[in-house]
């Protein structure tokens, strides 16, 4: 273990080395890994002389610091701007929480015979069709059949709540993009990242900074990761629109407002429909995950069969997320196909 | 330049007038003011000069046609009537007052009552119905939408779209498209209507009609048009003006029958070169102010020269008395009428 101390020797910093503190501190990533692990290490030869990694070139020279240190450095950086971190952020989000109990406990409050033909009638209004209503009908029964309607409701809810205030959001800043190229060069890599992180890695800040018993803790990891594609589309569309058409308008003197609400966000439709196609199926997919931060829903029961080996219970709400993305995708795209038609050219 | 026209006071002039398109135009308009072409200045500068010092008079009720080959920059020109293009240099004056100079509440007052568009691509709202397309200028002024739609309808009927009011522009033809782009320039009253291209997407027959529909709603509105075309049978039908473009810099403009006969330099040569001489030019043209013999046939002085020529039985040595409203003026010799109709190159000018 003490490969790398004759370099250091050799180098002269012998004097810079010792003049750190030895021992104390936290395990050594090695350490850490075998202690989870539960293997251990031992000695053979030169071939097996270790990676000069932070941690073995800690042990020849004690001043350098180990890669524990420097996650705990990380870990404290993040403990010291938390506080006022969450001071700014704590009551911003505030209303989101209240948004998700709110819309939790509402769904739950009324009775399935209002809730079904509620929804029935929302998805007609959107849709027109008929066959797509009975479809959600039917999809909806099949989850009742097997007790699974409350945690289907649990997570409509909490979709439906992050699919409007993602759109809330969305729009304004993806038409701010399609207005200024210099934001739009900025906020590409931005949204890139959020859609490519693995969910994981940003549940963990958020962690950190809200407590877990929080809606909106899961509220904020959803709606980072859904919003991305109304942005995205909102911004396309709008740099679509027909050239010749905005040069039409403004011949005719139309004033920026007039433009922007009676040209280009009615132009740009489509395209921002499929955007809030793709964020409704994005919080479908995140709510599940988000189960692992006390997201109520079906994602519950699929963490309760991975968590407690309970294959079926896991399979069958699996099924159930199935059924209600299939509902989902197809009212938004039914509704989406009308509002096209009524408009092509 | 502007010699019989100097009398009249011009519904637009345009002065001096720059366009320069690139990194920095406005360290190039010295430049092109010296002289320099636009094939120099994009090969030894990199800018594009759009337009090079364009001096035009239009007059008010008169049909200005502006024609030149594809990237000649008419388009460039008639988007400074209305300020869709800011200029280099240079100055727009309607009425006396300078285009260029408007504030944006200014500008925006010249588009709303005093200037309309008619566009190459129709540029309609594809999200809109016929009668709300026609309704545009009304409605963006902020008019109430019932009467402003009953103006629309009576204009959809004057194009000849009575039935399609309720209609999505996608769903009808190309010529009634246009139709309805005329309905909606027409229905916003502004006394100049702009016209790039208008009827260049249309085939040709189409074409030919919506022409005599502009002619006869001329008759009737006296609007000051500003015509661009690239098809030198639709100026000469169209123009009392006709003003040729060449690489952003005007070469010939006058009364069309002048520069058919007079073509200044080669370029207009080329482009008059080729059309049916006898079915475009008109007795007034060549007439000559000698009074006729007596006991000669009287011809109009608005008559082709296939006209005459027919009525002569394609004998030369006939000679007409020409008459213009009621009254005869001068004669018509048929041999200045065969003689007329061989092209004559810039250079034989002079002899
Ligand atoms: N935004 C621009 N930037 C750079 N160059 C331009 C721009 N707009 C026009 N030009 C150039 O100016 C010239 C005139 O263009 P313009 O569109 O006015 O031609 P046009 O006579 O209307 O041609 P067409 O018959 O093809 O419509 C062309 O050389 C074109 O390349
Ligand atoms: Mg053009």
């Amino acid at each position: 273990m003490t490969d790398y101390s004759g370099t250091i020797d050799a180098l002269g910093l012998r004097e810079w080395c010792d003049g750190g503190v030895e021992a104390g501190g936290p395990m050594t990533m090695e350490q850490l890994l075998n202690a989870t692990n539960g293997t251990a290490t031992d000695d053979k030869g030169f071939l097996s002389t270790p990676f000069p990694s932070l941690d073995v070139l800690h042990n020849a020279c004690g001043a350098i610091p180990r890669t524990r240190d420097m996650t705990a450095g990380i870990e404290d950086l993040f403990l010291a701007v938390k506080a006022p971190l969450k001071a700014v952020l704590d009551p911003i989000t505030q209303p989101l929480s209240w948004a998700l109990d709110g819309a939790l406990a509402g769904i739950l409050a009324l009775p399935w015979m209002v809730t079904i033909p509620l929804i029935m009638l929302l998805v007609f209004y959107a849709t027109r069709s008929l066959k797509t209503t009975f479809m959600v009908f039917g999809g909806l029964l099949v989850l009742s059949l097997i007790d699974h309607y409350t945690y289907a409701m649990q997570t409509l809810a909490i979709i439906m709540v992050c699919t409007v205030i993602s759109v809330l959001f969305g729009i304004p800043i993806g038409i701010a993009m399609s207005r200024s190229d210099r934001l739009q060069r900025v906020s590409l890599p931005i949204l890139d990242l959020l859609q490519t992180l693995p969910t994981f890695v940003y549940l963990i800040p958020l962690i950190f900074l809200f407590s877990v018993t929080e809606a909106k803790l899961y509220g904020i990891a959803i709606i980072l990761y859904a919003i991305v594609p109304v942005i995205r589309l909102t911004d396309l569309g709008i740099r679509l629109v027909d050239k010749d058409v905005l040069e039409a308008v403004d011949s005719f003197g139309m004033s920026s407002r007039q433009r922007l609400m009676g040209v280009e966000i009615p132009l740009a439709m489509p395209n921002i429909m499929a955007g809030v196609n793709q964020t409704i199926m994005m919080s479908l997919a995140m709510v599940v995950i988000a189960s692992l931060v006390s997201a109520p829903g079906l994602g519950t029961l699929v963490l309760r069969g991975i968590n407690k080996l309970e294959l079926g219970v896991g399979l069958v709400a699996g099924l159930g997320i199935v059924i209600l993305a299939i509902l989902l995708d197809r009212v938004t795209k039914t509704a989406m196909a009308r509002v096209n038609r009524s408009m092509e050219s | 330049m502007f010699d019989q026209q100097s009398s009249k006071t011009p519904k637009i002039a345009i002065r001096n007038l720059y366009k320069i398109f690139g990194t920095s135009p406005e360290t190039m308009v010295d430049l092109a003011k010296s002289g320099m072409a636009k094939p120099e200045m994009l090969k030894q500068h990199q800018h594009v000069l759009g337009l090079d010092d364009i001096n035009i008079d239009m007059m008010a009720g008169e049909i200005t046609v502006i024609m030149g080959l594809s990237g000649s920059g008419k388009s460039t020109l008639i988007r400074h009537l209305n300020r869709l293009i800011e200029p280099t240099d240079g100055q727009v004056l309607l009425d006396g007052e300078d285009v260029t100079q408007l504030s944006a509440s200014g500008l925006q007052q010249l588009r709303h009552k005093k200037m309309s568009m008619v566009f190459q691509k129709f540029a309609l709202l594809p999200h809109r119905t016929v009668l709300e397309n026609a309704a545009l200028g009304p409605i963006v002024r902020g008019e109430p939408a019932g009467p402003a739609k009953e103006n629309a309808k009576r204009w959809l009927e004057r194009v000849g779209l009575a039935g399609y009011e309720a209609n999505y522009p996608h769903q009808l033809s190309g010529g009634m498209q246009q139709r309805v782009g005329i309905a909606r320039a027409l229905c916003s009253e502004a006394e100049i209507m702009l016209m790039d291209e208008a009827f260049s997407a249309l085939d040709p027959i189409i074409r030919t009609d919506m022409q005599s529909l502009l002619l006869e709603l001329q008759e009737e509105l006296h609007k000051t048009i500003i015509f661009i075309t690239h098809d030198l049978d639709e100026a000469l039908r169209l123009a009392d003006h006709l003003v040729v473009l060449k690489d952003g810099r005007v070469v010939q403009q006058g009364e069309p029958q002048g520069i058919i006969l007079n073509p200044e330099d080669a370029y207009i040569e080329t482009f008059v070169g080729d059309i049916n001489r006898a079915r475009v030019l008109r007795v007034r043209s060549i007439q000559s102010s000698d009074p006729a013999p007596a006991g000669s046939e009287t011809i109009s002085a608005t008559a082709t020269l296939e006209d005459a020529i027919e009525r002569a039985k394609g004998n030369p040595d006939v000679i007409f008395s020409v008459s213009e409203g009621n009254s005869t003026q001068g004669s018509l010799n048929m041999r200045h009428v065969f003689k007329s109709l061989v092209p004559r190159r810039p250079s034989e000018e002079t002899n």
